[in-house]
């Protein structure tokens, strides 16, 4: 049939379609998610490949003139010398001029770990090295760190929040089914988490593992400690609302059919309360973004070589650094484009989710 | 005097079996919370006195020695219980790494951390009330939306980044001091020195802390607001030809501020944590960075006494929140039975 009436949800997706800063958020943390994945293909240099000749260089600047003319993007050479307060200076050598390749060969990567490649997105022949944002104090390209540390931030910020979200869904699920002696256990476990103040515990979790672990080990830590200090919030919510689920109708019916417990609680309970937790989720992606970022920044979190956001940020702990090399701040840009885009998401989620949320409510 | 006990007991019964109960409650918490804590520091693999063996200098007798006093040797049960026995009285064990007992540490860098937390949450309360009401009284003109936009960007900012910018920015006027709490003459000045030396120290690190909850609070105040001003009984005061400005602050504000009562005590709890990575940051000598120094030099009693002390004004914040949220709203007073 044509003219099918549309579910609540679709409904909602409309309105969420139309609200143009959400499109414009969707549309942002797509395409960092897509170059977090194409880090390999997209970035000029790999995360590792330093030249300490270039240390600490501004961002090269490419030029489309040549000779008054428009020629092929290409960049000059740089040649690093100190001046008479034994400041980096970098002086831009016109007589030397490298274009850019693209599709370049360049370091070789394993594409998602098994498919080894050598293709970059753009480049330079050697001796030149294309910095888009500046260089760190090793010569390592920030533009590449940067959709390195992207994968880092980025997947912790989901899989921390997964995570979080599956204990907050059973905790709350169980104890707002069960009632009674259960719930009250439960919840002052809750409490027990809510009470201790997150930072602390961060610290504390984290001293707790050990020094030797690898840095992919250090990194599941990372995401396991940062999920075990924020379910408790959503679990006490969604208590709340199966409270006032389990009384409904169709619950007696499972129950009357003799599905098990468990059965009902995910299949039946749980889906009522996903117009919360869409945006709840979406609105603590970034708490996990920040707090790993806020590990890294002091050193307890992603080691060096590999790089996460907080970890690049660690260099602009320095003033006198900034104040020399701003592009070190870069980061901390991305960071909050991508804190500022899961909010307008989480913000618009909820507006338009509201409704369904009134209307569940009402029901009951 | 009669009055008083009258009062005391007609009225307020309810009220004081409600703090009872909820201070009973906040004890086997602070308990939970120390358990908590150690077992978090025996999970830690190796402890303090590994430095000390790896240098040559110190003999294996030191060593045997100081593990005997301060009970490293026994098993976790037994410290567990030696340190529960100290707390009670108030011995918080001995810093490995400062060489000085806790509590000697912990109480001037507590004061510092409230310090900080204090002047943030003036800050942010003598700000953003104001703006929230001004921005709800304004609504959706450039003004407003101005507002709302600064307070959507700095709600996105993470305070750290908010921290490095302001101490760039300083370094550039050269006004202010970056970091740090006290000048290196701080010794030589007198009171009013002081006094104007520790406000010039504490700017950026209270401003980097308040302006995110600022953009919070305002928004929640202007949503309280404007949910206030559309109800009836405003309606009918305006009606009644009250002048404009008694009908905002003497009707729509007080009620407009009841549900933020209780965020005061949340936020004064959220407030101690929040400022430890500011500490950081900034080199404010507070609760935070100790922290953070105690957990890299895996000095087990000085972590164990600074999470505990964190939970504990965590705790006491909330409570003071449950206290204030009873005398505002009578609905609790009566439940609390």
């Amino acid at each position: 049939m044509k003219n099918q009436s549309l579910s609540e949800f679709q409904i909602a997706l409309g309105n969420f379609k139309k609200n143009r800063w959400a499109l414009l958020s969707v549309y942002i943390i797509f395409i960092l998610y897509v170059g977090a994945i194409l880090a390999d293909f997209l970035s000029p240099y790999s995360y590792k490949n330093e030249d300490r000749k270039f240390s600490y260089c501004p961002p090269t600047k490419i030029h489309f003139l040549k000779e008054g003319k428009l020629s092929w993007p290409f960049i000059y050479g740089v040649q690093l010398t100190f001046d008479e307060y034994h400041k980096r200076v970098y002086k831009i050598n016109e007589k030397e001029n490298y274009p850019l390749h693209l599709f370049s060969r360049g370091d070789e990567y394993k594409f998602l770990g098994i498919i080894p490649g050598r293709l970059h997105l753009i480049g330079t022949s050697q001796p030149a090295r294309f910095y888009l944002l500046g260089a760190d104090s090793r010569g390592r390209d920030l533009f590449s760190r940067i959709l390195y540390g992207a994968r880092v931030s980025l997947s912790i910020g989901l899989i921390g929040v997964l995570i979080s979200f599956a204990i907050g869904l059973i905790v709350g699920g169980m104890a707002g089914y069960y009632g009674g002696v259960v719930d009250n256990i439960l919840m002052r476990l809750c409490e027990m988490f809510m009470m201790i103040p997150g930072f602390y515990l961060l610290l504390a979790l984290r001293s707790a593992v050990s020094d030797k672990f690898s840095s992919l080990q250090v990194y599941f830590a990372i995401i396991i400690i940062l999920s075990f200090i924020s379910w408790a919030s959503l679990a006490r919510i969604i208590r709340g609302m199966c409270l006032s689920l389990k009384e409904r109708e169709y619950v007696l019916a499972a129950k009357a059919i003799g599905l098990t417990d468990f059965k009902i609680i995910v299949r039946h309970i749980l889906p009522h309360t996903l117009s919360y937790s869409i945006f709840a989720l979406m609105l603590s992606v970034p708490g996990y973004i920040i707090g790993e970022s806020a590990l890294s920044l002091i050193g307890l979190g992603i080691q060096d070589p590999y790089a996460s956001w907080g970890n690049l940020l660690s260099d602009a702990m320095s003033i006198v650094r900034i104040k020399f090399a701003p592009w070190i701040l870069w980061p901390a840009f991305f960071i909050f484009l991508t804190v500022v885009c899961f909010n307008v998401v989480g913000d618009c989620l909820r507006d338009c989710l509201d409704p369904l949320l009134k209307s569940e409510k009402k029901i009951s | 005097m009669a009055f008083l006990l009258r009062n005391f007991q007609k009225s307020n019964l309810p009220m004081w079996s409600y703090i009872l109960k909820r201070i009973l409650i906040a004890i086997p918490l602070i308990l939970a919370m120390a358990l908590l804590t150690f077992l978090l520091m025996r999970l830690s693999p190796g402890n303090f006195l590994d430095t000390i063996r790896m240098d040559p200098q110190i003999s294996q007798e030191t060593i045997e020695r100081y593990q005997k006093l301060y009970q490293l040797d026994k098993g976790p049960f037994e410290q567990y219980l030696h340190w529960i026995k100290n707390l009670l009285h108030c011995e918080f064990g001995y810093s490995f790494y400062y060489n000085v007992p806790v509590s000697r540490i912990i109480g001037a860098r507590l004061f510092n951390t409230f310090i900080l937390s204090f002047a943030s949450f003036l800050l942010t309360w003598f700000v953003a009330l104001p703006l929230g009401i001004w921005a709800a009284l304004n609504r959706n003109r450039w003004i407003d939306q101005c507002i709302q936009f600064f307070s959507y960007v700095f709600l996105s900012l993470p305070s750290f980044f908010l921290a490095m910018i302001l101490l760039y920015w300083a370094s550039q006027l050269g006004v202010l001091p970056l970091g740090g709490m006290h000048s290196p003459n701080y010794d030589q000045m007198n009171f009013l020195g002081r006094t104007w030396d520790l406000l010039k120290h504490l700017v950026i690190p209270t401003l980097a802390l308040s302006i995110g909850s600022i953009a919070w609070l305002q928004k929640i105040m202007r949503g309280n607001m404007l949910e206030i001003l559309g109800q009836q009984y405003i309606l009918s005061a305006r009606a009644k030809g009250l002048p404009e400005n008694q009908v905002i602050y003497r009707h729509a504000l007080r009620n407009a501020i009841n549900p933020l009562i209780t965020l005061l005590g949340y936020e004064f709890s959220g407030l101690l944590s929040g400022a430890a990575l500011i500490e950081i940051i900034c080199s404010w000598p507070g609760l935070g960075s100790l922290m953070l120094t105690a957990v890299r030099s895996k000095d087990i009693y000085l972590v164990m006494a600074s999470m505990l002390m964190g939970g504990i004004l965590f705790i006491l914040g909330n409570l003071l929140a449950d206290l204030l949220l009873a005398k505002v709203d009578p609905r609790i007073r009566y439940e609390g039975r």
